[in-house]
């Protein structure tokens, strides 16, 4: 199918700026973000025009394998890149104001009142050297109303209670080797919570965890958000977690949004031949007795991104234009958005009737 | 060799390690403490569990990489000891879990493929031994161009391949897979699954596939054994375990697995489980599922049950259930 | 899949783009050559006093760079050739330059001379101790930790002592030439220098030995030998390269030092440790000896150990 046949097409192509039926003051706006990394072999482009919108209390996952750009998403909007990280393009905006013009001090407040994350291993998140409550105690004199000692150590116990830590006046004087790994990830996540984000950054919780134990994890954060009404953006690779957890997905790949939507028009209606792929490679309840279809090719190489859409050299049904032109997000008839050309090629096809090569 | 109905026969498999507790004391880590399982000749047994219960243990003892402290092991009706491990590691082998520090960085692949020819001498000249490799690699789906590269060109799913390959080179009957999919990303994950499954199909291999993943162990295999600190609480058949759990433990590890379905999902109820797995160096008398259990009595306390048959050979190791 | 790069060639490209680390390949390069062909075309000898037209010029001495004696000057205006002082001549009216060749000679052949024997037992001792583990490693472990509190010094002198009076080595041609002391030197470096290259090979083995890729080949069944060989050896080479590379110029200075006060190479063959020595006593009055000497100060630079 040609370009100008493409272009010929009356469709509802997506508005570039980030959308939403449900709300008109998301609490977190992002909009055409491009971050790069500058190495000695050139500038990785990790993240290549991602627009969302998160609404208070409602839980956002980001899905993708990696190199697919969403952490680098997370560390934007946070601001703690590496040193050789930039964001070239696009803006974030928290409740309107935009943060990319926030100074180090206004950023620094934003961090610590307004948003918190979480990391994929809470042993490295922790300083071994200093005991949990001190470090507790540190965070909530610096950005809470508790500022002395007293009132921080009461408020640590009320934290440490709230995220289900039993005997929580012990485990204050304990170092954090002494904890195990579910118990570590709920101190951490009394420490983000401790001074009521408005927003949580999860990335990864639960990957270095036990299947049990990620599902009391996951239960609590439910829980919490239910609880305090935070708006939390769940990054993951695991599309069991996401299906569990999420009200609103994206899927990520090659640094782009392949496909937003709520949890069932990703899961039921997927849009994008990345998604659809996904689904079908993954071992599910119904399909065990059959063979699983995965995606061919191996993962994308940042440093030499395809000049089309990032998933074309994998995908099955490419098209001619899939090499040479990046897809525009599409509004489906479902009211969810996919950045796929195949979709367009079905358009097209209803439209005219036939088939089209 | 005698006749055997199981290619792989374990009974009560110990593996205890020593760990210096105090200054002269050493207490013994049960790792392994009473294992019995038999795989019969081209199945699949899963393993799973969660850390630290002692699954990659089993793996690693029955390849004598640590030398088993207690009980028995028959590979083919004969039982397998230090003495004649040597030429059974032709029938033997692993694919380990991470596809980074599994390959030597210093070879190129043809060498580590082409290392368990050179241990057992099985080529005549190097014609035949180049010929043997492109064939492996061809078997896993591997460019036989790239023979000459080394390992860390390769990505991570390229790289497991490369490890099975090496593992396939002596035309082994039983394959420990320890974690082979789980350090690989979503996409791969299926390819390699995939492989393994082919493979078994055309060489007729036999797996003991290790894994934490339920849905994944519970695609690829035949029957599934639950362990639970060193120990076996339940091995059913796949379908039979997943449809049918009876022990309160994989009760709480099906309820727990997130399944990519946001109905079912959301509507599953998940049996969370309190607290900890306890220290292997300090187990709980009896049962060593008694300290997190609902359904703990005085009995579990005192003896730890043994493995019974619930018919269709449903083992499971509890008092209550 | 990108272009195959190798170690190899990975390496050289980082290499290239250090201009300092070019640089001073470029240096010692032309040192080595200097120290191997000089003697081909300086017509002096190491040990001679220069003659002029065979007649021997005691006048010659203390000379400045590319000056001559009168003697010299009459032969050279009779028409007679004279190859220049590049350096300049010492109180004993011999060449400095080819002294100073002679002195790096034989200082660069101790150092790798040295380091090839530290090399040598450091990582037969440390693979050993590493891959064994156990028992095998904590007993040759305390062996190592007995040697490294031996102080060097001592026992070079010791030795020195002990070998000039119980053993001749005026029949074997090289130690002939070198001295008494500078063999205790190489025994020393034998028995002593190599425990920090022993403890550097068992500390990476004892990592090493923990990926999954030497579990990988005793599940294939490989001997140990092998393992070592293939798995461990090979992956600790970048490590064992830069320690021998710093063992060199270790080794430099203790025969430098040794030289200077007296324990070194046998008279008259020179060291950059003798010369230097020999410079000292005009160090203060006249400047040019002391100022053409080779550029390091040996008096100053304490021996040092590795202790990585």
């Amino acid at each position: 199918m040609s370009e100008q046949k493409i272009r010929k097409i009356n469709v509802r192509v997506a508005n570039p700026k980030p959308h939403r039926a449900s709300s008109d003051h998301p609490v977190l706006s992002v909009e055409n973000l491009h971050t790069s990394f500058i190495t000695d072999s050139g500038e990785v482009k990790a993240v290549n025009g991602v627009s969302f919108n998160l609404d208070a209390g409602k839980i956002l996952g980001v899905v993708g394998e990696s190199g697919s750009g969403k952490s680098v998403t997370a560390y934007s909007i946070l601001q703690i890149l590496d040193q050789n990280g930039r964001i070239v393009d696009g803006d974030i905006k928290f409740k309107g104001k935009s943060l990319l013009e926030y100074g180090p001090k206004e950023m620094d407040a934003f961090r610590g009142n307004n948003c918190s994350i979480i990391f994929q291993d809470p042993m490295t998140s922790l300083n071994p050297v200093f005991t949990v409550g001190y470090q507790m105690n540190e965070a909530l004199k610096l950005h809470t109303k508790y500022n002395t000692t007293k009132l921080a150590t009461e408020r640590s116990i009320q934290l440490l209670e709230m995220v289900g830590v039993n005997e929580p006046e012990k485990r204050l004087k304990q170092y954090p080797f002494e904890l195990s790994g579910g118990m570590r990830q709920r101190v951490m996540i009394a420490m983000a919570l401790a001074c009521e984000p408005d927003i949580l950054i999860a990335d990864e919780p639960t990957t270095a965890l036990d299947v049990t134990i990620q599902a009391q994890i996951l239960e609590l954060m439910k829980d919490l958000q239910k609880k305090l009404g935070m708006a939390i953006i769940l990054i993951t690779h695991d599309l069991g977690v996401i299906a569990s957890m999420c009200d609103e997905i994206i899927v990520m790949y090659g640094g782009r949004v392949c496909e937003r939507g709520t949890a069932e028009d990703i899961f039921y209606r997927p849009a994008h031949e990345y998604t659809k792929g996904l689904l079908k490679s993954i071992p599910n309840t119904d399909n065990m007795k059959e063979r699983l279809v995965p995606i061919a090719g191996t993962p994308i190489n940042l440093l030499n991104m395809p000049k089309g859409c990032a998933f074309c050299p994998r995908c099955e049904n490419a098209l001619k234009i899939c090499l040479e032109e990046v897809p525009e997000e599409l509004m489906m008839p479902d009211g969810h958005f996919a950045a796929c050309w195949m979709n367009l090629k079905n358009e097209y096809e209803k439209e005219h009737g036939k088939e089209v090569s | 060799m005698a006749d055997y109905e199981y290619l792989v026969e374990v009974k009560d498999l110990q593996m205890h390690f020593p760990v210096k507790t105090g200054f002269f004391k050493t207490t013994p880590l049960k790792a392994v403490d009473g294992v019995s399982f038999n795989i019969k000749p081209g199945e699949t047994l899963g393993l799973v569990g969660e850390s630290g219960c002692g699954k990659t243990t089993v793996g690693r003892t029955l390849l004598h990489l640590y030398e088993p402290t207690g009980g028995s092991f028959k590979f083919k009706g004969e039982e397998v000891t230090s003495k004649n491990i040597g030429p059974l590691r032709k029938e033997m082998q692993m694919v380990f879990q991470d596809p980074y520090s599994s390959l030597n960085p210093r070879m190129t692949v043809e060498d580590i493929i082409g290392e368990p020819l050179d241990v057992h001498h099985l080529y005549e000249n190097k014609e035949d031994r180049h010929e043997q490799v492109l064939h492996l690699m061809e078997l896993v789906g591997l460019n036989a161009e790239h023979a000459t590269r080394y390992a860390h060109e390769f990505s991570g799913g390229q790289r497991q391949r490369i490890g099975i390959a090496r593992a396939l080179a002596v035309h082994p009957s039983f394959i420990v897979c320890d974690e082979p999919v789980s350090a690989l990303d979503v996409s791969i994950q299926a390819q390699v699954i995939n492989m393994f499954e082919e493979l078994q199909e055309k060489l007729g291999v036999t797996y003991l596939f290790i894994a934490h993943d339920l849905l994944v162990v519970h695609h690829i295999s035949d029957r599934i054994a639950v362990m639970y600190l060193g120990r076996i609480v339940e091995i059913a058949d796949a379908d039979e375990l997943n449809a049918n759990p009876i022990h309160p433990y994989t009760n709480s590890l099906l309820s727990a697995v997130c399944v990519p379905d946001p109905i079912k999902a959301k509507a599953n109820k998940r049996i969370i489980l309190e607290g900890d797995v306890p220290s292997p160096l300090n187990m709980p008398s009896g049962c060593p599922f008694r300290t997190r259990c609902r359904f703990a009595t005085d009995q579990c306390a005192k003896k730890a049950p043994s493995l019974t048959d619930r018919g269709n050979g449903h083992m499971v190791a509890c008092w209550n259930k | 899949m990108a272009e195959s790069t190798t170690f190899f060639r990975d390496g050289m490209r980082r290499l290239m783009q250090n201009p300092l680390a070019v640089m001073s390949m470029v240096i010692l390069l032309l040192v080595i050559l200097m120290m191997i062909f000089a003697p081909l075309f300086v017509p002096y000898g190491y040990e001679e006093m220069i003659t002029v037209n065979g007649v021997r010029d005691p006048a010659a001495a203390n000379l400045a760079p590319f000056h001559y004696s009168a003697l010299e000057q009459q032969y050279i205006d009779q028409g007679g050739k004279i190859f220049p002082h590049i350096m300049g001549t010492d109180e004993l009216s011999r060449d400095y330059f080819i002294r100073v060749v002679y002195g790096t000679r034989v200082s660069f052949l101790v150092g790798v001379f040295a380091s090839l024997m530290v090399l040598i037992i450091g990582v037969l001792y440390g693979a050993v101790s590493g891959y064994a583990g156990g028992r095998v490693d904590l007993w040759m472990m305390r062996i190592v930790d007995i040697i490294y509190s031996l102080p060097d010094l001592l026992i070079i002198i010791l030795l020195a002592v002990v070998f000039k009076e119980s053993l001749d080595f005026s029949q074997i041609p090289i130690f002939a030439n070198l001295g008494t002391n500078m063999v205790s030197m190489f025994i020393v470096f034998g028995l002593l220098y190599w425990v920090g290259m022993a403890r550097l090979v068992r500390g990476q083995i004892l990592t090493i030995k923990e990926n999954e890729y030497v579990l990988a080949a005793k599940s294939i069944g490989a001997s140990a030998k092998r393992i070592i060989q293939k798995h461990i050896i090979p992956n600790i080479v970048s490590v064992i390269i830069i320690m021998t590379a710093q063992e060199i110029p270790a080794a430099i200075f203790t025969e430098s030092y040794l030289s200077f006060i007296g324990l070194g190479v046998a008279l008259p063959m020179p060291s950059l440790g003798s010369l230097a020595n020999a410079a000292r006593s005009g160090m203060l009055e006249a400047r040019l000896p002391v100022g053409h000497d080779h550029p390091h100060r040996p008096c100053l630079q304490p021996h040092r150990r590795c202790t990585a």
